[in-house]
């Protein structure tokens, strides 16, 4: 039997958030965290969580899972419950909505402030704007970002200034779109990022990298702007 | 794009507040490792090669250089310190009085060292 312990909160019927215990026979299968929402879900339909793809692509599962960020989706129970005790919460940090839904809407304002699309203000060419292989190589490591909030509700700068810092998604958003061949703005955004909060928040402590659920490494993209905005600097 | 705009921070950039941050790092262990060098191999330790030593100039200079980046190198972080955990965000409109407060006692505190390390080094 798998022992699950669940974060609890209607606002409109609860004083303080609790945590709810729920039994669940998993028949021996090592199934996704998700797999075990929905099976709960099914005997207790008030419980509450976000999901779309669940495969990993949306983004929308992304919540504590027993202790650490990730996507309930692409978490299987053989890594986060191995002694069949799982313990699921939201993302740290965030407000809640209702049980493990979190209002995302400081996360949004952030990736907002980086100007998430390229800005060319050359004339069009007839099809396309080319970039050469290595160009191209650049942005690897940086576009498969989901905006699913593991690795900013991680991070202690994150959760003590949301509204300045901003934090590991949108910088590493912010890259991608510094590193990208075809975008103008270089100057603009750097000057955007120049303050003490926005990028120098973080202090490298490397938490974004250890929960991304898509492997990438948002502190080596912020090494990265610290780099360009230094090598403007000095 | 809406910029946070500081007046307290060492250096109004981040860009420059990291740099600083890192030179004066640089500075302190190079003090560090000097002194600890020079009371560990200098021939007859003592109260005469500890007042030889800081009868030169540059020895002067370079202890000053050192207080300098204390100063600096506390400032950048306690200022850090400060706006992580004193914030409106938290606890509202009374974190300004006291994020004001706090940083004018630090403020007072690193000129108060500056003036009284000059006066040390420069006075014996």
């Amino acid at each position: 039997m798998l022992k699950v312990s669940i974060y609890r909160y209607n606002p409109e019927t609860d004083k303080a958030p609790y945590m709810q215990d729920y039994e669940l026979d998993t028949q021996g299968k090592d199934l996704m965290v998700l797999d075990v929402l929905e099976l709960l879900k099914a005997e207790d339909a008030t419980l509450s969580f976000r999901r779309s793809c669940r495969e990993g692509v949306c983004g929308s599962d992304g919540m504590n899972i027993s202790g650490r960020n990730g996507l309930a989706c692409t978490t299987p129970l053989s890594e986060a419950a191995p002694k069949n005790k799982l313990v699921l919460r939201p993302l740290p940090g965030m407000p809640v909505i209702r049980d493990l839904v979190v209002d995302m809407e400081l996360f949004y304002e952030q990736y907002k402030k980086i100007e998430p699309y390229l800005q060319n203000d050359t004339p069009a060419p007839a099809i396309e704007r080319l970039q050469s292989p290595q160009e191209r190589e650049k942005l690897d490591g940086l576009y498969e970002c989901i905006l699913c909030a593991c690795c900013s509700t991680a991070c202690p700068s994150y959760w003590w200034n949301p509204d300045k810092f901003i934090g590991p998604a949108g910088l590493l958003q912010s890259y991608r779109f510094l590193a990208d061949s075809r975008d103008l703005a270089t100057d603009e955004r750097l000057s955007n990022l120049d303050d003490p909060f926005s990028v120098f928040r973080c202090h490298s402590i490397q938490n974004c990298v250890n929960v991304c659920p898509k492997g990438l490494n948002p502190t080596r993209a912020i090494g990265h702007i610290r780099n360009m905005l230094l090598t403007r600097a000095v | 794009m809406v910029v946070v705009r500081t007046v307290t921070s060492f250096g109004r950039s981040g860009t420059f507040d990291w740099l600083y941050q890192r030179v004066t790092a640089v500075v302190l262990i190079a003090y560090l490792l000097f002194i600890v060098g020079f009371i560990f191999l200098a021939k007859d330790f003592g109260y005469q090669a500890w007042s030889e030593l800081f009868a030169q100039r540059w020895m002067r200079v370079f202890s000053l250089v050192a207080l300098l980046s204390v100063i600096i190198h506390a400032w950048i972080g306690l200022w850090s310190v400060v706006t992580d955990y004193i914030t409106n965000r938290v606890m509202g409109g009374k974190a300004t009085a006291l994020r004001l407060f706090v940083e004018t006692a630090l403020a007072a505190i690193a000129v108060l060292y500056t003036v009284w390390g000059i006066e040390i080094l420069w006075g014996v």
